[in-house]
C-alpha cells in the first residue's frame, strides 16, 4: 500500500492556502498508510549564502536555540532555528558540509531529513492527520508539497523510515511499492561512500538518485536510468525546487493519477486525494503512462521545463 | 427518480440501497451524487435500475453488475465493472487499470481511454473504448469482445483464448499467441453492432481483427515431452 500526493499551485492567489488545500490529500491517504507520513513543502527561500536544514530529533522537549547557540559560534556563521514540534528549521550562513560534519560531531542524535534554499521535510510516525497538526501545517503557504502516508512492508515503523527522503539540495522523493533489489543496491551505494539513515527500500532510491545526481547526470535522465536499475514497483513523486516529477515502473504496478486544472497540477496515488480540490471534476485528469517521466515546473530536469500537454493525451484516469 | 448524495449518506447506504431492489420495482431511476472518487460505488446490482453516477469514481465502480445500466458521468479508477455479469456499464471519461476484468457478460463501454490490463481474463463481457488502451489488454482474454476505436499498447491479447479483439488504431505489439487475424462479414456484422450499442461512431471499415493462434492453450502431443 502507501499512498503519495504532490500538488503543485499554478495561480498565485492560491499560494496562501497550499497547506489547507494539501491537508484533506494527505489524510484522504490515511487507508493507504496509517502508520507514518510525511511531507515536503518548499517555501521561504533563504539568500543564496545560507542553506536550509531539516532537521529531526526524537523529543520535542529537545533545546534548539542552543544547538543553533553553539553551531553558530563553533563555525562563526549565523545560526537560526525554528522548531516545530520534534524538526527544527535551521538557516544558516555556514557551509553545507562544514555544518554537516560538525553536526555529526557535536549532536549525533540530530538527524539531517533535508537541506537546500526552501525545501522543509516533516516526517514522523502515527496517522497522517495527527503527523499534520503536528507540525502545524494546515497554515502553511507556499507554492508545492509533496506527502506520503506509509503502510510499512519492508523495514520497521521508524521516524527514519518514513517518508519523503531527501536526495539533495531541495530534492527529495516519495515512494508507493517496493523494491526487490535494495539489499544490494545499498551495499553498492556504500562502497561508493553514500550514507544510510535506515534499512528502508525507499531510502535506497533516494540514495540512488542522490548519487546520481552528485556524477553530474540530470534528474530526467537519472530517473531514467533508475527504470534499469531499480528492480521493483515503484510510482515515485519527486519534490525539485521548482516542482515536482512522477516515474512509474515499466509495468505500472502501482496506482497513480494525474490531474490539471488552470490554478493546479496534483498527482495521488488515488483520485479520492485529489477530490477535494477546487475545480477537481472539471479537472483533465488521466493516468501517467508506465516509465514516463512527468514533470512540472521542473527546471533541474533539463528540457522538461513544462510537462508536454502530449503526457495529457496519453494514458487516462 | 431516487437521488442519493453520497457525501450525506455514505457508500454502505447507497449500496445498500441499490441492492435491496427487486427485479419487479418501479422505482428504476436513481441518481448517485457527489461521489468525489470514493471506492465500490454501485456493485453488486442485480436488478434492471437505471443508476447514474454524477461525478468521478474511484476503484471498483459497479463491479458484478446483473442487469442495471450504470452511467458515470466523469472517470472511474481501477477494476471499473469488475466481474460484470450483465447489463451496461458506461464511463464518459477515461478508465483506469483492469476495466472490466474477468467479465462474463453485459457490455462496457468507455468513452474515453482506458488504461493497462483493460479486459484481463475476460469471460464474456463485451467492452467498446471510444479512445486507446493500454498495455496487457484482454490478457488471457476467454470469451467476449474487445473494441478498442483508438490505440492498443505493448502485449495486447497475450496468452489469449477465445476472446475477438478488434483494434482500429495501432497496436504497439501483440502479446504472445495473439495474431492478426481475418475479419469477414460476420465479423464486421458483430461489431457494427457493437459500435451502435455503445453509441460509438466509427467505420468498420477502420478496423483490424485479433485472437488467439491457438497455439498456447491447447495440448500438443508433439510437445509431451516439454511438460
Amino acid at each position: 500500500m502507501c499512498g503519495i500526493v504532490g500538488l503543485y499551485l499554478k495561480n498565485e492567489a492560491l499560494y496562501s492556502q497550499l497547506g489547507a488545500l494539501f491537508k484533506p490529500m494527505l489524510i484522504e491517504m490515511t487507508g493507504r498508510g496509517p502508520d507514518s507520513a510525511g511531507v515536503a513543502i518548499y517555501r521561504d527561500p533563504v539568500a543564496d549564502d545560507q542553506v536550509k536544514f531539516s532537521l529531526a530529533h526524537e523529543s520535542s522537549e529537545y533545546d534548539w536555540t542552543s544547538l543553533a547557540a553553539n553551531l553558530g559560534n563553533a563555525l562563526s556563521c549565523r545560526a537560526d532555528v525554528t522548531q516545530r514540534d520534534t524538526h527544527g528549521i535551521l538557516t544558516t550562513s555556514g557551509a553545507e558540509k562544514d555544518v554537516q560534519q560538525w553536526l555529526a560531531d557535536n549532536a549525533p542524535d540530530i538527524r539531517v531529513v533535508g537541506s537546500g534554499s526552501s525545501v522543509e521535510i516533516y516526517k514522523e510516525t502515527g496517522l497522517p492527520e495527527q503527523v499534520y497538526e503536528r507540525f502545524g501545517l494546515e497554515s502553511a503557504q507556499g507554492r508545492h508539497m509533496i506527502g506520503h502516508t506509509r503502510m510499512a512492508t519492508e523495514s520497521a515503523v521508524t521516524t527514519a523510515g518514513s517518508h519523503p527522503f531527501a536526495t539533495g539540495a531541495d530534492l527529495c522523493l516519495v515512494h508507493n511499492g517496493s523494491l526487490s533489489n535494495h539489499n544490494r543496491l545499498r551495499e553498492e551505494l556504500k562502497r561508493k561512500g553514500v550514507t544510510f539513515g535506515s534499512e528502508n527500500d525507499s531510502e535506497v532510491a533516494a540514495a540512488y538518485l542522490t548519487w546520481k545526481l552528485r556524477q553530474g547526470v540530470s534528474l530526467k535522465d537519472a530517473l531514467e536510468e533508475a527504470l534499469d536499475d531499480l528492480d521493483g514497483f515503484f510510482t515515485f513523486c519527486i519534490g525539485t525546487s521548482d516542482g515536482f516529477a512522477v516515474l512509474r515502473d515499466p509495468i505500472a504496478c502501482k496506482h497513480a493519477v494525474l490531474a490539471e486544472t488552470d490554478d493546479w497540477v496534483a498527482m495521488a496515488t488515488e483520485y479520492r486525494a485529489i477530490a477535494t480540490l477546487p475545480g477537481a471534476e472539471q479537472a483533465k485528469v488521466w493516468e501517467p503512462r508506465p516509465a514516463t517521466v512527468y514533470a512540472w515546473g521542473a527546471e533541474t530536469l533539463d528540457g522538461m521545463a513544462a510537462n508536454a500537454s502530449e503526457h495529457a493525451d496519453q494514458g487516462a484516469a | 427518480m431516487n437521488t442519493m448524495d453520497f457525501q450525506e449518506v455514505g457508500l454502505r447506504e447507497i449500496n445498500r440501497a441499490l441492492q435491496a431492489v427487486d427485479s419487479l420495482t418501479n422505482s428504476r431511476e436513481w441518481a448517485i451524487e457527489n461521489p468525489m472518487g470514493q471506492h465500490a460505488i454501485a456493485c453488486g446490482i442485480n436488478a434492471p435500475l437505471s443508476v447514474h453516477i454524477k461525478g468521478n469514481v474511484g476503484f471498483y465502480c459497479a463491479g458484478m453488475n446483473q442487469q442495471a445500466e450504470v452511467i458515470i458521468d466523469g472517470h472511474a479508477g481501477v477494476g471499473l465493472a469488475e466481474n460484470m455479469m450483465s447489463g451496461i456499464v458506461r464511463v464518459k471519461g477515461n478508465a483506469s487499470q483492469s476495466a472490466g476484468a474477468t467479465g462474463h457478460g453485459g457490455l462496457l463501454v468507455i468513452e474515453g481511454d482506458a488504461s493497462s490490463r483493460c479486459g484481463i481474463s475476460m469471460k464474456g463481457i463485451d467492452i467498446v473504448v471510444g479512445g486507446s488502451v493500454g498495455h496487457m489488454s484482454a490478457f488471457m482474454g476467454q470469451v467476449g469482445h474487445m473494441v478498442v476505436c483508438g490505440d492498443a499498447g505493448e502485449a495486447l491479447g497475450d496468452s489469449i483464448y477465445e476472446a475477438k479483439l478488434y483494434v482500429a488504431g495501432s497496436v504497439e505489439s501483440l502479446g504472445a499467441d495473439c495474431i492478426e487475424k481475418e475479419m469477414t462479414a460476420e465479423h464486421e456484422q458483430t461489431l457494427a453492432d457493437l459500435l451502435e450499442r455503445s453509441q460509438i461512431n466509427k467505420s468498420v471499415q477502420s478496423f483490424r481483427r485479433y485472437g488467439s493462434a491457438r497455439k498456447l492453450y491447447n495440448f500438443d502431443i508433439d510437445h509431451a515431452d516439454e511438460y
